[in-house]
């Protein structure tokens, strides 16, 4: 049953009482008022959920929050530093990369992840990296362009 | 100064709204909620001027040119309408604006404040809109049928030229000058000729105007926009990219529960019994059982859904029918009723004789699946009781008809109910119901504490409504110059929408039948009118082969009107029809026509795989026109997006039932269209800035459909009449 869990989220230690099974979306969400972070399908098919674990982009609906005790937890939340975007989060805003929005944070959280492994994609490239989050107003090709343009960012910087 | 009493007690001025005749548009009962007083509203506000909308009728079919606009033989009642919105411009310097329409991702937020603060004449940083809130908006009857652009854009702007008047009168009194000597330039007030000025907010203070606008209140002409016209970035947009933002889902209150809904194995099933003995007590559960209604809150979603889960009920089942026969049943099904339950016609010339003397004559029949929504937020809300006051946050694009719904069923007066909507995950025509909003409330009363609901992907897929699925039977006749002499058209379930033929033909029979149908169906992003382009233009490229023509060139010979003339010579121009032929293995296909007051043509290029049948959709180019362009940008963004959610419809979107339930209600088993299947896509806009704007959140996407089944048919000589064209691709279509 439930018991004291620490989280480290966005660079801070969170003490959760919650069931090592519990979905990690749930207990950011629910309990932690992180909701950046969105549910949309709960099977690791939409990418809304999408979370940085020590770096790496992990579908937070279907990971028990167990397993990510002692890791780093990266939510949108956390990518702006100082009242300063992170390089995705202002190329998004500079291509206007959203209409409702609701994809948005997964979106982010992917490309930031994405862009580490490979910071100087091909269109093509984006594309097949973010396969697995779907925007379903239909904005892929300037979630594309947002992506390119952090990473010409992240070039230049 | 007029009466403030004609603005707050609820005027006689009555407006109608015209609706998109389309019946699968839920409708309103037309009551007007108007419940701050004027007094209230300077106490909330503080000083300042106060200016509502309160327009006289205006006939809505003048905004669309007077061209048949989708139905057939009927229309709306007219629907009393007393204030649309107001707007305050406070002493402050803030400006809010009161409407009741949403924003589902329509980018309608930024819109409307552009255009406030064109009229206005103000800094569009400082105009803040509260959007459909029941407590604070006046009434709306929801965000649909891409009304929001001719219509609140329209009042808007004679709200904020009513206040900007009002200002300058201060001005020209304070000063005593003519008023005609002075101008308002963002947020000042100059006499022309000196170098005199003053701001709105000096003028204001202490101020308590209010005024209802004058209806024939001259407007800034689109030729002069500064504002509206302009790529304005989305007003919240940081939020939205931070995280910021609170959807509905997202929306939490100190001691919420969390509430799951004991889910039906079948549609229409009945609940015979339900037992709730094995709950955990550690789980402290609310349980409700009412009629056929059951349902658990708890502290956690977790504890909600063991409880769920611990529930033994039994259903009474009752057979239904399956994908297969979908068809035959809609055919064999009508609905033999008169008035708006049944079919509705529209007749000229001598359909059958012109059809028996054509030089070719064809008939076909087209088909489209029943799709889903599937707006990536589901349904979701927070219902939370004070006594005998409920509040309701949830996404829905009609906030005001769920007030009604939870009125209703939890037997309250309206004036008791408060639903707010936070801009919310989208809609797509989907959210126009407030099941949850109604579960959320039913939960939260016997808890004695708010409670949430989100719909899990596979309730969504399951117990909201869909796209009517539909048959639709063709036959035309032709010259043999390739003049369409004949046209018959009939429409059984799918709807009226965009039904009525925009190509000249003397003699024509339009039908739209209503007929029984196994799901639950309703409104969707540009409805019936994808269903009908998809077998009116498909059916036009047919004939266009029969007559050995070019397919666009048989449709400019059968087609007068000049705005729709123009957005396919503009798409086929871009596209290059003329000036190339589709290499080996590709082919091209056009496809367009006219709906909500706008124009489409998309031009497509497919390659097709002759050994796999793979189809890949190499291009795309879509020419549209709705009058005065608005917001480029965000224009550009609707029709690029309405072009791939079509993708999906037109070639693999299809909703697998039997025996009353869905069986690939997952997006592992339903497919949308994702990154991979999005090709280049061009977009040419045509300003008509001599023409009032309409919406353009559904007609763009019209004429993806029968480009795609018209190019493929280049390609492979294989002629698609299904939606989805290939759901498991060319080979097993």
């Amino acid at each position: 049953m439930a018991n004291i869990i620490k989280l480290r989220v966005n660079g801070a230690v969170h003490p959760v009482n919650a069931d090592p099974q519990n979905s990690l979306l749930s207990v950011l969400r629910d309990q932690l008022d992180l909701t950046g972070t969105k549910y949309g399908c709960g099977e690791a098919q939409c990418g809304a959920c999408t979370v940085l674990i020590d770096g790496h982009p992990r579908r937070s609906c279907i990971t028990p929050v167990g397993a990510a005790v002692g890791r780093q937890i990266t939510t949108i939340e956390g990518l702006e530093q100082n009242g300063k975007l992170n390089p995705v989060q202002e190329a998004f805003l500079e291509e206007q990369a959203m209409q409702c929005g609701y994809c948005t944070s997964g979106m982010i959280m992917a490309a930031v992840a994405f862009l580490k492994t490979n910071p100087n994609p091909t269109d093509e490239e984006i594309a097949h990296g973010m396969e697995g989050n779907i925007c379903r107003c239909g904005t892929y090709p300037r979630i594309v362009a947002a992506v390119q343009r952090a990473a010409q960012k992240g070039a230049q910087s | 100064m007029m009466d403030e009493r004609s603005i707050f007690s609820g005027g006689k001025t009555a407006a109608a709204d015209e609706l998109e005749p389309e019946r699968y548009e839920f409708r309103a009962r037309a009551v007007h909620h108007f419940d701050l007083q004027r007094r209230d509203f300077f106490k909330l506000l503080g000083a300042g001027v106060l200016v509502a909308c309160a327009i006289k009728p205006v006939a809505a079919r003048q905004e669309a040119g007077g061209r048949p606009s989708g139905g057939v033989g009927f229309s709306e009642p007219p629907l009393p309408q007393e204030i649309s919105a107001w707007l305050h411009v406070g002493e402050n310097g803030g400006v809010t604006v009161y409407t009741g329409k949403v924003e589902i991702g329509q980018n309608i937020r930024t819109s409307l404040a552009q255009a406030v603060a064109e009229e206005l004449r103000y800094p569009i940083a400082k105009v803040e809109l509260v959007m459909g809130d029941t407590q604070l908006t006046p009434y709306d009857m929801g965000t649909f049928g891409s009304r929001t652009t001719p219509t609140m854009n329209l009042q808007l702007r004679k709200v904020a030229a009513a206040a900007r008047h009002q200002i300058v009168a201060l001005a020209a009194m304070k000063w005593n000058v003519d008023s005609q000597k002075l101008k308002a330039v963002s947020g000042r007030v100059e006499l022309t000729g000196t170098k005199r000025s003053i701001t709105y907010t000096e003028l204001l203070a202490g101020q308590q105007l209010t005024a209802v606008i004058p209806a024939d209140d001259p407007l800034i002409p689109p030729a002069q926009w500064t504002v509206e016209g302009k790529s304005i970035a989305k007003v919240d947009g940081r939020d939205f990219v931070t995280g910021k933002h609170r959807y509905p889902s997202d929306q939490n209150l100190p001691g919420m529960l969390h509430g799951k809904i004991l889910r039906p194995p079948s549609f229409g099933a009945t609940l015979a019994s339900v037992n709730a003995a094995s709950f955990d007590l550690a789980d402290n559960v609310t349980f409700v059982h009412d009629g056929d209604f059951a349902g658990v809150a708890a502290a956690t979603p977790e504890a909600a859904t063991r409880a769920l889960n611990a529930l033994q009920a039994k259903w009474n089942e009752q057979p239904q029918i399956s994908n297969n026969g979908l068809f035959d049943y809609l055919k064999s099904n009508p609905i033999e009723a008169t008035g708006f339950e049944g079919a509705s016609k529209y007749e000229i010339g001598m359909v059958d004789k012109d059809l028996a003397a054509a030089d070719h004559q064809l008939r076909q029949t087209y088909t489209v699946s029943y799709i889903q929504h599937a707006p990536l937020e589901p349904r979701a809300a927070v219902a939370q009781w004070s006594g005998n006051m409920l509040t309701v946050w949830t996404g829905t694009q009609r906030p005001f008809a769920v007030r009604t719904e939870l009125a209703q069923a939890m037997h309250v007066p309206e004036e008791q109910v408060r639903v707010q909507m936070p801009d919310m995950g989208s809609g797509y025509g989907g959210k126009h119901t407030g099941e949850c909003a109604v579960e959320a409330a039913r939960l939260a009363r016997a808890a004695n504490a708010p409670v949430k609901v989100v719909w899990t992907r596979e309730e969504e897929f399951t117990w909201a409504y869909f796209r009517p699925a539909g048959a639709i039977d063709v036959a035309g006749g032709i010259q043999k110059d390739g003049t369409l002499t004949a046209w018959e058209f009939t429409n059984y379930n799918s709807g009226a929408a965009g039904i009525r033929t925009y190509y000249e033909a003397p003699s024509q029979r339009i039908l739209f039948q209503p007929t029984r149908y196994p799901l639950r169906q309703g409104s969707y992003r540009a409805l019936a009118a994808t269903a009908n382009h998809f077998a009116r233009e498909s059916f036009m490229d047919e004939l266009a082969h029969a007559a050995k023509m070019d397919p666009l060139e048989f449709r400019l010979k059968n087609l007068k009107d000049e705005r729709l003339r123009a957005v396919f010579q503009a798409a086929a121009e871009k596209f290059g029809w003329k000036r190339q032929a589709p290499a080996p293995g590709h082919g091209f296909g056009i496809g367009g026509g006219f709906e909500k007051g706008g124009n489409v043509a998309t031009c497509v290029e497919v390659a097709v795989d002759r050994e796999s049948g793979f189809v890949k959709i190499m291009r795309v180019v879509t020419a549209f026109e709705c009058g005065a362009i608005v917001n480029p940008d965000n224009l550009k963004n609707q029709i690029i997006g309405g072009n791939i959610m079509g993708l999906g419809g037109a070639l693999f979107e299809k909703i697998e039932f039997a025996n009353g339930r869905v069986l690939n209600a997952k997006f592992s088993k339903y497919r949308v269209p994702r990154f991979s299947d999005v090709p280049p896509i061009e977009v040419v806009l045509l300003d008509r800035r001599d023409i009032a704007p309409a919406g353009a959140g559904e007609t763009p996407l019209v004429g993806l459909a029968p480009a795609i089944g018209n190019a493929i048919f280049q390609a492979t000589g294989k002629r698609l009449r299904s939606l989805p064209m290939i759901p498991n691709g060319l080979n097993r279509a």
